[in-house]
């Protein structure tokens, strides 16, 4: 479980995050949506402590992750598996030995050990016979799986994924999607996704928080979705007049 | 205000980049990579700018000698004084900045726009250790041989000249060269040559690692990677010659 509590993040004396709370269950995919620029990658990456908060805590289980010191965090950090925006594949190294970084950073396995928990998952998001090929190589759907299995090598309990199918088609988003939601269930991890696209949303979303200019403007689960009558996340999920239809029918 | 900023920033990234690194294999491993990239690499470079300079020095130094009187064999003096006192290890230490310090902060730039960093920060690594830390062992390591190399080549390209362009015999050249010959040259060329190196991977470390934007951000941080250093570079200079050789 993952929560956050009365977060307060500034810009320039703008606020960008503003008195937000929100758990994250285990188990399931919580999503954070929002329109681009309401706050919710500075949400995302304040939780995995990449921007340090002006005021409130986040807690990962029963520790307060804001408090803890450098060493202290990388502990937390070794059991959670980041999926960035662009994949961040480490551009000088293979798909494998992207994959096999996190273990040989902090695992004292055997080489043979590594390399099949490695390829347990390249095989696990469906990507074999590219082991020895590069980022530059890969189109973009086949980094983000790449990005997945470096993110789950080391068995995280915590899953944050920024933005996981932008850039991607629709069909391939959904094949990323469920192979997130899989995982989530698989491993029973607390999975964080931030999007702003609303197959994922009505496709993985165990619970959706909206974000807007900053601030928790609304919460539920995505078949609430559809039914609420919040007029900003109306606007931001039915956005189209064609969907504006559909809803009023 | 800002200059004091950055260098309180510069010295708190040196902090964490000499900081224990998590694996030391991991840290060998990284380092030979190094080796290869920055120091390899530049074999080339140093042995073509080398050999061209030590051959001009010469074909310079004779045409500047009008005095009948002075020896011939001042020439092979004044070119193996001015590669072993300058040009091995300041001049090259200046193109070095321009090839491996453009490099390494465009490398590091490009890291850092594309989140590699970021991926890094939140697998738990010190990225300043995992990434800097090699970098600065293998060009303190491999430039002072990357000098060594300068001061053969343009030896032997100075040879080369009075063999081909018949300026001298290459006899009294072989003599001006090993005439009053003081050894501690060689330890004060590399001992500079040391900080430079190390001045050549952290500035421009600095400059790749903090960058904030895309592409023209990178581009502009490298510029200044190779200014600073530069500038850095002729300071140093001055400190190390007036320390050393006073």
């Amino acid at each position: 479980m993952i929560e956050v509590k009365n977060l307060f993040k500034s810009y320039d004396g703008e606020y960008v995050l503003n008195d937000v709370s929100a758990r994250f269950e285990q188990g399931k995919c919580n999503l954070i949506i929002g329109r681009s620029g309401s706050g919710k990658t500075v949400l995302l990456k304040s939780i995995a402590g990449l921007i340090e908060v002006d005021e409130g805590e986040i807690w990962y289980d029963d520790l307060q992750f804001s408090h803890l010191n450098t060493q202290s965090r990388q502990l937390i950090r070794k059991e959670m598996g980041v999926l960035f925006q662009g994949a961040a594949l480490f551009d000088s190294l293979t798909v494998e030995e992207n994959v096999l970084f996190p273990l040989d950073m902090f695992t004292a396995q055997s080489k043979k050990e590594k390399l099949d928990r490695a390829n347990f998952c390249l095989e696990r998001v469906r990507v074999t016979g590219s082991n020895h090929l590069f980022p530059a190589e890969l189109s973009g759907g086949m980094k983000k799986r790449v990005a997945i299995a470096r993110a789950i090598a080391l068995n995280p309990k915590y899953l944050l994924c920024d933005e996981p199918n932008s850039g991607l088609d629709p069909e391939t988003g959904i094949v990323i999607d469920n192979l997130i939601r899989d995982l989530t269930e698989e491993f029973n991890m607390t999975t964080i996704v931030n999007s702003h696209d609303m197959n994922s949303v009505l496709e993985i979303g165990d619970k959706v928080i909206f974000i807007y200019r900053g601030c928790l403007c609304w919460e539920g689960s995505r078949e609430e979705i559809l039914r609420t009558d919040n007029e900003a996340l109306n606007n931001f999920v039915f956005a189209t007049n064609m969907a504006k239809q559909i809803k009023n029918q | 205000m800002q200059i004091l900023a950055q260098i309180g920033a510069y010295f708190i990234l040196l902090k964490r980049a000499f900081s224990r690194p998590e694996k030391h294999a991991i840290l060998y491993r990284q380092t030979m990579r190094e080796i290869e990239k920055t120091g390899i690499n530049s074999f080339s470079i140093v042995v073509i700018i080398s050999l061209f300079v030590g051959a001009v020095i010469t074909i310079q130094t004779n045409f500047n000698i009008e005095n009948p009187l002075l020896p011939k064999y001042l020439i092979g003096v004044t070119v193996r004084d001015s590669l072993l006192l300058e040009f091995s290890s300041t001049m090259v230490a200046l193109i070095l900045a321009g090839k491996v310090g453009s490099s390494i902060a465009s490398e590091l730039g490009m890291m850092r726009i594309t989140e590699q960093i970021d991926a890094l920060e939140v697998m738990g690594v010190n990225s300043a250790s995992f990434l800097i830390l090699p970098k600065v062992i293998a060009s303190v390591l491999f430039f002072p041989i990357l000098c060594l190399l300068s001061i053969i080549v343009g030896l032997a390209g100075g040879y080369l000249s009075c063999v081909l362009a018949d300026i001298i015999p290459p006899s009294e050249f072989i003599y001006g060269i090993q005439y009053a010959f003081y050894p501690y040259y060689i330890a004060y060329a590399l001992t500079k040559t040391v900080f430079y190196a190390f001045i050549i991977t952290t500035v421009s470390s600095y400059y790749g690692y903090f960058v904030k934007g895309g592409a023209v951000e990178v581009g502009r941080s490298s510029t200044k990677a190779v200014v600073q250093s530069s500038i850095l570079i002729l300071l140093a200079n001055l400190i190390l010659t007036r320390t050393i050789l006073s």
